[in-house]
């Protein structure tokens, strides 16, 4: 059986490609042949952030229309195995895609793949309803920030009444919250949301929390998962957040801020 | 953090706490329109306008829900505050 799974927000440049870039190559080294399509039509990204942009021929929208099959489009990961990319069109807009056509596409991706990740556009226009209109599972991707967590609400609100499992009254997608670019000492200087802040706001269940971290940026500018670099404290934290999607229980890390040593304290540092 | 930064710590800023509040009521607004039915904004918008005619009034000092009870009947429950003058 594959599973489905969206990573929406809502809000845009909270890290939903960074996030769908690393649990996609996290979930593949974990042995599990993955698929991550970029919905994002028309502003295709994930490609860059994968390091395959040179590689891309055809695209999602493509094997929508029948241009091209699906074997054409799909690029395969060269750093793993198990990993697929299914990359947007860069030419049409957002509605191209239509609920057959999306259709048509993931039940072919389900016959030769155990996860397919949607990798949503911000918003909640078309785009990013046909990213989590079929979704088993969804990653709703927050930041610790006002508009942030509003945006997510309204998206949670989406999956709960604009999906096909809440159209046909099935068992509800599951949600998952991500909390990303967590600053731990700002939040104990009282001028960020706290991580039990937001749990409360949105009351969903957490599967990861990923630290504001310099090694994103680098990882992104190297066309390289940031999950790759696994001395990296987002890297680590987005390995966690893979373990427990698969169902393993795993510590919370990152949430305090590094201890120091007294000495330091006192003369900063 | 330095010596000086251990003597302010008293001083935290609580910008936070306020971002906590503002949300939980924005949140719980949305959500209360999100669960009503489609026409609940625009019966709100109707009601507001028609209100406006008679006496002053800030689009907050109207709420408006629907209450489900015991699934045969619903209320729809309109509540506008005046002010004093």
């Amino acid at each position: 059986m594959s599973k489905i799974i969206v990573v929406t927000s809502g809000k845009g440049g909270v890290g939903k490609t960074t996030t769908s870039a690393s649990i996609a190559t996290g979930l593949a080294k974990s042995g599990h042949k993955t698929v991550v399509i970029d919905f994002d039509i028309g502003l295709r990204n994930l490609d860059l952030v994968m390091g395959c942009e040179r590689r891309v021929v055809y695209d999602f929208v493509n094997v929508v229309n029948g241009e091209a099959n699906l074997n054409q489009a799909l690029i395969k990961d060269k750093r793993c195995d198990n990993l697929y990319i299914l990359p947007a069109s860069q030419t049409r807009d957002k509605d191209a895609l239509t609920i057959e056509g999306v259709q048509s596409v993931l039940d072919q991706l389900k016959t030769q793949f155990e996860f397919i990740l949607c990798d949503s556009p911000a918003g909640i226009e078309h785009g990013a309803m046909m990213a989590l209109y079929f979704a088993d599972e969804a990653i709703v991707t927050t930041n610790p920030e006002v508009s942030s967590v509003r945006d997510s609400d309204r998206i949670l609100g989406m999956l709960q009444s604009r999906s096909l499992r809440a159209e046909q009254g099935l068992e509800p997608v599951k949600e998952h919250l991500l909390l990303c670019r967590y600053v731990p000492s700002r939040v104990d200087a009282g001028d960020m949301l706290s991580l039990e802040d937001v749990t409360e706001i949105l009351a969903i269940p957490l599967i990861g929390l990923i630290p504001e971290c310099g090694s994103v940026l680098k990882a992104s500018n190297g066309g390289t998962p940031v999950i790759l670099d696994e001395t990296s404290p987002a890297g680590q934290a987005y390995a966690d957040t893979v373990a427990r999607l698969l169902g393993e229980e795993r510590p919370l890390r990152f949430v305090s801020e590094e201890r120091k040593g007294w000495l330091k304290k006192l003369f900063g540092g | 953090m330095s010596l000086l930064d251990y003597f302010k710590r008293d001083n935290k800023g609580d910008s936070a706490r306020t971002a906590k509040e503002r949300l939980q009521i924005i949140v719980a607004h949305e959500r209360s329109h999100r669960s009503g039915p489609s026409y609940l904004p625009q019966l709100e918008q109707d009601l507001l306008a028609v209100i406006s005619k008679y006496v002053s009034i800030e689009p907050d000092q109207v709420q408006i829900q629907i209450d489900h009870n015991d699934g045969e009947l619903a209320v729809l429950e309109v509540n506008v505050t005046l002010s004093d003058r």
